[in-house]
C-alpha cells in the first residue's frame, strides 16, 4: 500500500525531471551554443562582439533587419485590414455556404508560404501566365511583383486567416444585447462597428496581429523565392549558414541572437498591451445573423469570396499545372495534359511522401504525449521544477524556425550525439517548434476540468496513474485531438528549420518541393504540392468531423 | 453510542494562516453528522482532511481504531459526494456508478449487480446507458450519490451536495438523502451553510465559525438552547434585545428599557445589574392588544409593516428605543394589524436565551 503510493509519487517526480532534462538537452543547450557562438571570435576563440558590430555597421546586413520589420509590420496591418471586416461580415450577416467559406479561408492559410510565392511568380512574374495574357491582349506590362510588394501579397493572403479566426472567435463572445443597447442609444451601422464592435475585439486583433507579425518576421521561404534583391534577416541567416559563398557560422549565430532579442521585445510589448486592455466577455445571447439588403448582400459575397478566390488562386493554378504535359526532364511545361508529373513523383519521390508521414507522425505523437504530461504537471502539480518547465515551454514561441535549426545542427554535430542528418533531429525540431501551442491548449482544457473530478476518482479507489489514463486524458481527448490535427497540418508544411536539417534520407514533401522549385518551374513540384494540399484538405475534413462546433484555433 | 470517526486536536495551516487551530470531535457509527457554518469557517477544510484531500498539519484522525492521517484517499474506504457532483462526463451513468467497484477488481458479475442495485435505489436505472450531460441537476446528484454508495463505504462524505440545485429540488433531494441514510445507516459527514437543510437531515450538528466549533448538538438543542450568540443568530431568525439583570428575593428576572420586567427563574452565574444580550425568536414574542397593553406590563411597539405568508403573518415593529423587531404570529381570521398601530409585546420566558453582554456565554441553565 505504502509502496504503491510512493511509486505513484515517483512517477510524476520522474516525469518532471525527464521533461526538464529533455528541454535542457534539446533546447537550452543548443540555444546557449548559439548564444556562445555569437559572441566568440571564430579564430581566436575569445569573447568578442565583432559579429554584432559587423552586422550593425554594414548596410548590407542591417538593412535586412529594417526590411524584415517593414515586411512584418505592413503584413500585420494588411492582414488586419483584410481579416477583420471578413470576420465581422461573416458573423453578422447570412453568407451562403458558411461552412465551405470558413474551410476555404482556413485552407488558404494552410500551405507553406513559399509555395504561394512560387505560384504567384508563375502567375504574375516576368513570364507569368497573367502577365503574358495582359501583355498580349492589352499591350500593357503589369508592375513587377518581385521584392517587397510580392512578399506583402504572398504573406497577406497566407496570414489574414489568422486574424479572421481570432476576430470571429472574439465576436462569438460579444453579447447581442451590447449591440441592441448601442442601437437603443442611437448608435448603429458603421458608427457602431467603429465605436463598439471594434474596441470589443481589440484584444483579439492585437493578439492576431502579433501572430501575423511573428510569422511574417520569421518566414524565410517567401523572401527567398520572390524577394530577389529584397533580403530579410532569415535569408541572411540561411545564407550565412549554408549559403554557397562566404558562410560564417558565428556570424549566423549573432544574427540569430539579434533576431531572438527583437522578437522577444515585440512579444513583451504585446503582452503588456493586451494585459492592460484585457477584459473578459462571454455571451449569453450570441450575435444574431441578419440578412443584408440585396445590394449589401452582393457586396458581402463579392468581398468574402473574392478574398478567398485571390488567396486560393495560386494553389488552384498549381493543381492545374500538375496535370500539364511536361518535357522529359519535367522542367518545361508543354501544351496538353498528362499524368506524367505524378508518375515521376511516385517513381522517384515516393520516399518524401513516406518521410513526411513518418517524421511528422512521430513528432505529432511525441507532442501529444509530452503536452498532456506537461499540462498536467503545470496545472495539477505546481512546484518550482514544473514552473520552470512551464516557462521553458514558452520559449519556442519567440525563436524563429531557422534559429531552432541552426542551434540543433551546431549542438549535435559531435561524436557523442551525432544526430545531424537523422530523422531524430527533424523530429526534435518539429516537437520544439510546435509543442508550445499544444501545451497552451492542453493547459486551457485541463484548467476547465474541476479538480473534484480527480478527487472523485481517487476516493473511488483509482490510483493517480489510473485516474490520469481513465478519467483525465479521455476528458481532454476531444480538445486535444482537434488541436492535434491543426498541429499535423503545420508540421507537414514546416520549412524553415527542416530546410536546414534535412538530409537525402529525411527529405519531406515540403523540402522536396522547395528544392525543386528553387531551380525553376517544375511539373513534379506542382504534383507534390497538390499531394500536400490533398493531405491538408483531408486533415481539415477530419477535423471538422471531430471538433464539436467546427471551431478552429491555431 | 460507539464513536466511529475520532478527531483529536486537528490543525490545518495554509502557509502561516491557521485555518483550523484545534478541533476534536467524535462521530458515532451510523450517525448523520453535519458541519454547519458560514463560508470560510473551515467546514469544507475539515471534511477534506477526513477525506484525505487536504494535508493534516496536526492532530490525529481515526476511523475506529485505525489512524488514517497518512492513508491514501483511495484506501480510506470513503464515499464522497462533491458540490459540483464531479461526475465523469465521458462515462455512462452505469459506468460512473460502477467505477469504484471496477477499481476494487470485483468479478464483473458482482460489479454489475451492485451497480444495478444502487441505480435502482437512487431511481436512475432507466438512465443507465445515457451520458451524464443528458441528465438534469437532480438526476446527476442521484448518480453522484449512487456512485459514492456503490462501494459500500464505511463513511459517506458530502460537501454541500445540494447547493447547485434549485429551491424545490433541494428540498426533495434532502428528503432522499435522509431516507437513504436512514435505510443504510451509513456514517455520514455532511457539510452545508444552509441551517434549514442541516436541521432537516442531521442527527447532530457542529456549528463552526472561524475554524472553531461553537457548539455540537441535536437540531433541537441548537435551536432552543444555543450556547452563544453566534449560534443563536446563525440558526434560525432571532431578535437581540438589550436588558439588565435583577436579582431579588421573589426571583430573578430581566429588566427591559421602557420599564418591562420579565421573571426568569432558570438563570445561572448572574450578578445584579449585569447587562445582558437577550435572544428572542420571532415566535417567542406575543402581541397584546386592548387593556393588557400598558407601560410596565409589556414592551411597547408600533407596527411598521406586515407580511402575510399564509400559515404565518410576519410583523416588523419598532420598539420605543427605535430598534426594529420581527414577530411571527400564526395567521388569524380577523384583520391584520394595520401599519402604525401601537401594540404591546410580551415574551415567552421559558423559551428565550440570555447571554453575557459579549455574547460568548449562555446564562440559561
Amino acid at each position: 500500500m505504502v509502496r504503491q503510493r510512493k511509486w505513484q509519487h515517483d512517477f510524476w517526480f520522474v516525469a518532471s525531471f525527464a521533461i526538464l532534462g529533455l528541454y535542457l538537452l534539446f533546447m537550452v543547450y543548443p540555444l546557449s551554443t548559439v548564444v556562445r557562438q555569437s559572441v566568440v571570435d571564430e579564430t581566436t576563440g575569445r569573447f568578442s562582439l565583432r559579429y554584432m558590430r559587423q552586422f550593425f555597421s554594414q548596410p548590407y546586413y542591417y538593412r535586412t533587419l529594417l526590411n524584415s520589420f517593414k515586411v512584418a509590420i505592413t503584413t500585420g496591418f494588411a492582414a488586419v485590414i483584410v481579416g477583420t471586416p471578413l470576420a465581422y461580415l461573416y458573423t453578422m450577416y447570412e453568407v451562403r455556404g458558411r461552412k465551405t467559406l470558413q474551410l476555404l479561408i482556413i485552407l488558404s492559410s494552410m500551405s507553406a508560404p513559399f509555395i504561394g510565392a512560387y505560384a504567384w511568380i508563375l502567375l504574375l512574374g516576368r513570364a507569368g501566365a497573367i502577365t503574358k495574357f495582359i501583355q498580349t491582349t492589352f499591350g500593357y506590362t503589369i508592375p513587377n511583383i518581385y521584392g517587397f510588394s510580392g512578399i506583402l501579397l504572398v504573406l497577406t493572403t497566407k496570414l489574414f486567416p489568422l486574424v479572421f479566426l481570432y476576430v470571429s472567435g472574439a465576436l462569438k463572445n460579444v453579447d447581442n444585447s451590447l449591440l441592441e443597447a448601442s442601437a437603443n442609444m442611437g448608435c448603429t451601422g458603421v458608427k457602431r462597428f467603429f465605436t463598439v464592435v471594434l474596441p470589443l475585439c481589440m484584444p483579439s486583433i492585437l493578439a492576431a496581429s502579433l501572430m501575423v507579425f511573428m510569422r511574417a518576421l520569421a518566414d524565410f521561404g517567401t523572401p527567398l523565392m520572390i524577394g530577389e534583391g529584397y533580403m530579410t534577416f532569415p535569408v541572411i541567416i540561411y545564407n550565412q549558414y549554408i549559403g554557397e559563398v562566404g558562410t560564417n557560422q558565428n556570424f549566423a549565430s549573432a544574427i540569430s541572437v539579434i533576431a531572438i532579442i527583437i522578437t522577444l521585445c515585440f512579444f513583451l510589448v504585446q503582452r503588456y498591451l493586451s494585459n492592460r486592455h484585457s477584459f473578459s466577455m462571454s455571451a449569453m445571447h450570441s450575435l444574431e445573423r441578419k440578412k443584408a439588403s440585396a445590394v449589401g448582400n452582393f457586396f458581402i459575397h463579392l468581398y468574402a469570396y473574392g478574398v478567398v478566390a485571390i488567396s486560393l488562386l495560386p494553389q488552384v493554378y498549381l493543381i492545374f499545372l500538375s496535370f500539364r504535359k511536361t518535357s522529359t526532364a519535367g522542367i518545361v511545361f508543354l501544351e496538353g495534359y498528362s499524368l506524367k508529373s505524378y508518375q515521376q513523383v511516385f517513381s522517384n519521390m515516393g520516399g518524401s511522401i513516406w518521410n513526411t508521414i513518418r517524421i511528422c507522425g512521430i513528432a505529432l505523437f511525441i507532442i501529444i504525449v509530452l503536452a498532456i504530461l506537461i499540462s498536467y504537471l503545470v496545472v495539477r502539480r505546481r512546484n518550482i521544477t514544473n514552473a520552470i518547465i512551464d516557462s521553458l515551454s514558452m520559449i519556442p514561441y519567440i525563436i524563429p524556425g531557422a534559429v531552432v535549426g541552426i542551434s540543433l545542427i551546431t549542438s549535435f554535430n559531435n561524436p557523442y550525439l551525432p544526430l545531424v542528418g537523422t530523422a531524430t533531429i527533424m523530429i526534435v525540431s518539429m516537437v520544439i517548434r510546435r509543442i508550445p501551442y499544444t501545451i497552451r491548449s492542453s493547459v486551457a482544457i485541463l484548467s476547465q476540468i474541476p479538480l473534484s473530478i480527480d478527487e472523485a476518482a481517487e476516493s473511488l479507489g483509482a490510483g493517480k496513474i489510473k485516474t490520469l489514463v481513465q478519467i483525465t486524458v479521455p476528458m481532454m481527448l476531444n480538445g486535444i485531438f482537434a488541436g492535434a490535427i491543426m498541429s499535423w497540418v503545420t508540421l507537414i508544411t514546416e520549412l524553415s528549420s527542416s530546410i536546414l536539417l534535412y538530409s537525402f534520407r529525411t527529405q519531406t514533401l515540403n523540402v522536396a518541393i522547395y528544392t525543386m522549385v528553387a531551380k525553376g518551374a517544375d511539373g513534379r513540384a506542382c504534383a507534390l504540392s497538390t499531394i500536400l494540399m490533398l493531405f491538408t484538405v483531408a486533415s481539415l475534413l477530419l477535423f471538422n468531423k471531430f471538433s464539436k462546433d467546427g471551431e478552429i484555433m491555431l | 453510542m460507539e464513536s466511529w470517526i475520532k478527531i483529536r486536536n486537528a490543525m490545518k495551516k495554509y502557509g502561516d494562516f491557521v485555518a483550523i487551530p484545534d478541533i476534536s470531535l467524535d462521530i458515532a457509527r451510523g450517525e448523520f453528522f453535519t458541519l454547519l457554518g458560514p463560508s470560510g469557517c473551515g467546514k469544507t477544510t475539515l471534511l477534506r482532511m477526513i477525506a484525505g484531500f487536504n494535508t493534516i498539519e496536526g492532530g490525529e484522525f481515526y476511523f475506529g481504531d485505525r489512524l488514517i492521517n497518512d492513508l491514501d484517499p483511495a484506501k480510506r474506504n470513503i464515499g464522497m459526494v462533491f458540490q459540483n457532483y464531479a461526475i465523469f462526463p465521458h462515462l455512462s451513468v452505469r459506468k460512473n456508478v460502477a467505477f469504484g467497484l471496477t477499481n476494487r477488481k470485483f468479478p464483473q458479475e458482482t460489479i454489475q449487480r451492485q451497480a444495478t442495485k444502487f441505480m435502482k435505489l437512487m431511481k436512475i436505472e432507466e438512465y443507465a446507458d445515457r451520458l451524464p450531460e443528458k441528465l438534469s441537476g437532480g438526476q446527476q446528484q442521484r448518480v453522484a450519490l449512487a456512485r459514492a454508495l456503490a462501494i459500500e463505504p464505511e463513511v459517506l462524505l458530502m460537501d454541500e451536495p445540494l447547493s447547485n440545485l434549485d429551491a424545490k429540488l433541494r428540498v426533495e433531494m434532502r428528503e432522499v438523502i435522509k431516507e437513504i441514510q436512514n435505510r443504510l445507516r451509513i456514517t455520514t459527514v455532511y457539510v452545508t451553510h444552509d441551517q434549514e437543510e442541516a436541521m432537516a437531515v442531521s442527527d447532530r450538528i457542529a456549528v463552526m465559525d472561524r475554524g472553531t466549533i461553537q457548539q455540537i448538538g441535536s437540531p433541537k438543542e441548537l435551536y432552543q438552547r444555543p450556547s452563544n450568540l453566534f449560534v443563536a443568530t446563525f440558526l434560525g431568525r432571532t431578535n437581540i434585545l438589550d436588558a439588565t439583570l435583577y436579582l431579588s428575593e421573589d426571583g430573578n428576572g430581566l429588566h427591559f428599557a421602557g420599564g418591562y420586567d420579565l421573571p426568569m427563574p432558570n438563570l445561572k452565574n448572574v450578578k445584579n445589574g449585569q447587562r445582558v444580550a437577550v435572544s428572542v425568536r420571532p415566535e417567542e414574542l406575543v402581541i397584546k392588544e386592548g387593556e393588557d397593553v400598558g407601560r410596565g406590563k409589556c414592551l411597547m411597539a408600533k407596527v411598521v409593516y406586515s407580511t402575510f405568508l399564509g400559515l404565518n403573518t410576519h410583523y416588523i415593529v419598532e420598539l420605543e428605543n427605535e430598534k426594529r423587531v420581527e414577530i411571527i404570529q400564526e395567521s388569524q381570521i380577523y384583520d391584520i394589524i394595520e401599519n402604525g398601530t401601537v401594540i404591546g409585546l410580551t415574551i415567552k420566558a421559558e423559551k428565550i436565551n440570555v447571554f453575557t453582554e459579549d455574547g460568548l456565554t449562555s446564562l440559561v441553565k
